[in-house]
């Protein structure tokens, strides 16, 4: 979801590659851009002037100024002030030895609370547990069913006790049936209210006090803008919520709602849900996150899926090319390939470095179709030309869109978008050898470990 | 309570807060009424970000801000300026709704997931009912769960029937069969609520194409209305969303939901500048009655804290 905002910062940063010596006037327009960007990413205006202020700060800097790579050290403190609004949390759900654990949902209307409870009763069933749901929602139309539903396609057991309308005594009446059906886990699912509706509210606490949870996840909307900082302020207020569950993060939303909620309420985010299928959450990772907006790809996400796929020596080629840089359109056919054998294509771009381009290209297209007309126009290349993408004139183009049933435009397309990946993957390549140049040099472990 | 009270509480609870800060900005432009220019500085950049929290957005508050910025001489008040610029910028985009021709009238009910369509779609089915319409709704979600149960209370409450398919059934059959039903029991409203999908998805998408492929060859010139469900809580996402809708499924207008809570949707004020898209209805609560057609003056009014 973060590709607009890291598009943005590329191009931000992009403007500075060319300056050897940085002075105050040109540290001056690259923040001016940046808190445009990150006004477009919903970030919390208040949030973004005091980032802003720290940024100037530390980038203005003499020392920061005169130094031999002033771009590299602002595109730094730009990350490690955003890792810094993040916190230092890695997500999850909160330590605790009891059993049955308790979990309650909260937010907004329409938020994703319920399948968001779907959602963790799959994952902690994964994981061994034996969670138990319970439907609060006595308001909406078809709530209790739709997490009955929600709750079959996990395999977990609801508690529904027919004729029950008291939102409380049913939560209490879950916690009851779990401690003597022996489930380890509570989830608790409730109404999607307004922070300001205080007999709502009040109801909340109610059954906040009815059940202890260990857990009080509040799931914000990752599309929502200004007003996300003051409603998920007021849950916590009043509640004391204890981490925010990032929904709908699969869109082109910029997610600035979410550093804005962990900046201001101090609340950290727990977990993201990428999708609305069950498996679609994961837990949340500030590092990783910062790293996607930066548009410098999600490298260890990337990895766990990877493992499963990729030949080791496929992935030290691979992340030797990225470090000299030197990609070619063969090892981009050769990537596509191995990321069609990886899953869902548009969540797996996303994460690779320099991708973010790319991921633009395929979701005009995001199908298998868009795939196979990339291969074919590769196809049609002269080995040459696919090592040397910058031999291919006019009259090649031409020649290779009709090679490959297509049209001038979408070669000239795809060599735009390379043309990018390639740029950007030098731009990766030299941090890599810088932080390789700053760490004392140990003996590699594991493909892209160099980029922790 | 009446719809106007409603509408009222709702909106004032949201605009209490800009009219606060507005208020505050005035006053500090008065305090310091010694040096003009600078003045003037400071309140234009503190309208924009007034208009910033209000989600209005980096570029049409810029506009706004440079229109106010051009018109402001001497005495005349920030705020009726500021307020006739919102105005313009709404009015400039209002487009009166298409006629049907024959056959029934078609309202497709697109958006993102979440935002209030099913909610929208009951409401709307009990306004027109009361208005004299006689409508059928269309259960054209068969994704998520439990969705047709939910629209089907909705219709229930709005003592309108529903035309529904099983889970999974594909939605382009099921808008068949519901204009065919229309058609046979001789109905003149099909209100279509349709699955929340996000823009991105360029499956989901397509389906929204087939959806109204089908519509316009059962009823020529249909659908008539294609409104896209806006949350009042969402920032600057919204306009790539309403972009993407209009390019795939010709949305025509814009439902404001949940505007009864403390997010003021500014965002429909860039989405009405740049794509012209007009704001048809407000969503003010969660019961039958808690939709109202959109009024620009009203809004704005509320927004300011005018005198109503
Ligand atoms: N694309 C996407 N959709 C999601 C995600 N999480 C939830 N949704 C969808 O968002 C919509 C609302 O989800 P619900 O779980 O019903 O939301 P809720 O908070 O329980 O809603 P209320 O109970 O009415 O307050 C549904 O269409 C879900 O399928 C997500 O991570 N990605
Ligand atoms: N406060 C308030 N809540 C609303 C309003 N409109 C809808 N809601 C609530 O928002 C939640 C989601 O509404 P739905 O009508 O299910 O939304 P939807 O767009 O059909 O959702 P999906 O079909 O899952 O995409 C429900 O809890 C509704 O009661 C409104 O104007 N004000
Ligand atoms: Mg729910
Ligand atoms: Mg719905």
């Amino acid at each position: 979801m973060f590709d607009q905002l890291s598009q943005r910062f590329q191009d931000v940063f992009q403007s500075l590659r060319g300056e050897i010596r940085l002075s105050e006037a040109t540290v001056e327009r690259v923040l001016r851009d940046i808190r445009t960007a990150l006004l477009e990413a919903d970030v919390n205006l208040n949030v973004v002037s005091a980032f802003i202020t720290r940024v100037r700060d530390k980038a203005t800097d003499q020392a920061v100024l005169k130094s031999l790579s002033p771009t590299q050290q602002v595109v730094k403190i730009v990350r490690d002030e955003l890792i810094a609004l993040f916190g230092e949390a890695t997500g999850g759900l909160t330590p605790t030895t009891d059993r049955p654990r308790v979990i309650l949902m909260l937010g907004l209307q329409g938020s994703g609370k319920t399948t968001t409870t779907g959602k963790l009763a799959q994952w902690l069933r994964r994981q061994g547990r034996h969670p138990l749901v319970v439907s609060t929602d006595v308001r909406r139309p078809a709530a209790i069913q739709q997490l009955s539903v929600v709750a079959a396609k996990a395999g977990v057991r609801v508690h529904d006790p027919v004729g029950e309308s008291n939102p409380v005594t049913r939560a209490a009446g879950a916690l009851a049936a779990a401690r003597s059906l022996g489930n380890d886990v509570v989830i608790v699912d409730t109404a999607g209210r307004l922070h300001i509706d205080d007999e709502l509210m009040a109801e909340l606490v109610a059954i906040r006090h009815a059940v202890g949870p260990h857990d009080l996840l509040y799931v914000a909307d990752a599309m929502t803008g200004q007003d996300a900082v003051r409603s998920a302020g007021e849950f916590h207020r009043q509640l004391g919520v204890t981490g925010v569950v990032l929904s709908k993060a699969d869109g082109d939303a910029r997610g600035g709602a979410a550093l804005s909620v962990v900046s201001v309420v101090g609340v950290p985010i727990a977990f993201v849900g990428s999708g609305e299928r069950l498996d679609d959450l994961e837990p949340f990772h500030a590092d990783r996150f910062v790293s996607r907006m930066l548009g410098m790809g999600d490298v260890l996400s990337l990895i766990e899926r990877a493992e499963a796929v990729v030949e080791p020596a496929d992935a030290e080629r691979l992340e030797e090319k990225i470090r000299r840089g030197g990609l070619t359109l063969e090892d981009f056919r050769d990537q596509l390939r191995m990321l069609k054998r990886m899953g869902p294509l548009e969540s797996i771009l996303g994460m690779l470095p320099g991708m973010g381009g790319m991921k633009q290209l395929a979701e005009q297209k995001p199908d298998e179709r868009q795939l196979r007309r990339i291969e074919a126009m590769i196809g049609s290349m002269t080995p040459d030309e696919r090592r040397h993408a910058d031999i291919i004139d006019g009259s090649r183009r031409k020649r290779i869109a009709r090679g490959s049933g297509t049209a001038v435009e979408d070669v000239n397309r795809l060599l735009k978008q390379f043309g990018e990946m390639q740029r950007m993957m030098k731009m990766v390549g030299q941090m890599t050898g810088q932080t390789m140049a700053a760490a004392p040099k140990k003996k590699k472990k594991s493909p892209f470990s160099l980029m922790r | 309570m009446s719809v106007f009270d409603r509408l009222k509480a709702g909106l004032s609870r949201t605009a209490r807060q800009i009219a606060d800060q507005f208020d505050a900005l005035v006053r500090g432009s008065e305090d310091r009424s010694g040096d003009e220019a600078s003045v003037r500085t400071d309140t234009l950049d503190g309208l924009e970000d007034l208009l910033l929290m209000a989600d209005v957005g980096v570029s049409a508050s810029r506009n706004i801000v440079a229109a106010v910025g051009a018109r402001a001489r001497g005495t005349a008040s920030l705020r009726t300026l500021v307020r006739e610029e919102l105005l313009r910028v709404l009015a400039a985009a209002d487009r009166p709704p298409v006629e049907p021709a024959s056959g029934p009238r078609v309202v497709l009910v697109v958006g993102v997931n979440g935002t209030g369509k099913t909610t929208t779609v009951g409401k709307l089915a009990n306004q027109w009912k009361q208005a004299g319409y006689t409508p059928l709704i269309c259960a054209a979600d068969t994704f998520r769960a439990a969705a047709v149960d939910q629209l089907q209370v909705w219709a229930d409450r709005a003592g309108v029937d529903l035309v529904r398919a099983r889970e999974g059934a594909d939605p382009a059959a099921v808008v068949f069969d519901a204009i065919t039903a229309a058609k046979a029991r001789g109905r003149d409203l099909v209100l279509i609520d349709t699955a929340g999908r996000l823009h991105t998805r360029t499956n989901l998408m397509q389906e929204l194409e087939k959806i109204r492929r089908v519509i316009a060859r059962e009823v020529p010139g249909a659908p008539h209305e294609t409104l896209l469900v806006l949350d009042a809580t969402v920032g600057q996402n919204a306009l790539t969303q309403a972009r993407e809708f209009m390019a795939v499924a010709g949305v025509t207008g814009i439902v404001l939901t949940k505007l009864d809570g403390t997010a003021r949707g500014g965002i429909v004020v860039a989405i009405a500048h740049d794509l012209q898209l007009p704001i048809r209805f407000v969503g003010v609560g969660e019961s039958l009655e808690d939709l109202l057609p959109f009024d620009a003056n009203r809004y704005v009014d509320a927004l300011f804290r005018e005198p109503w």
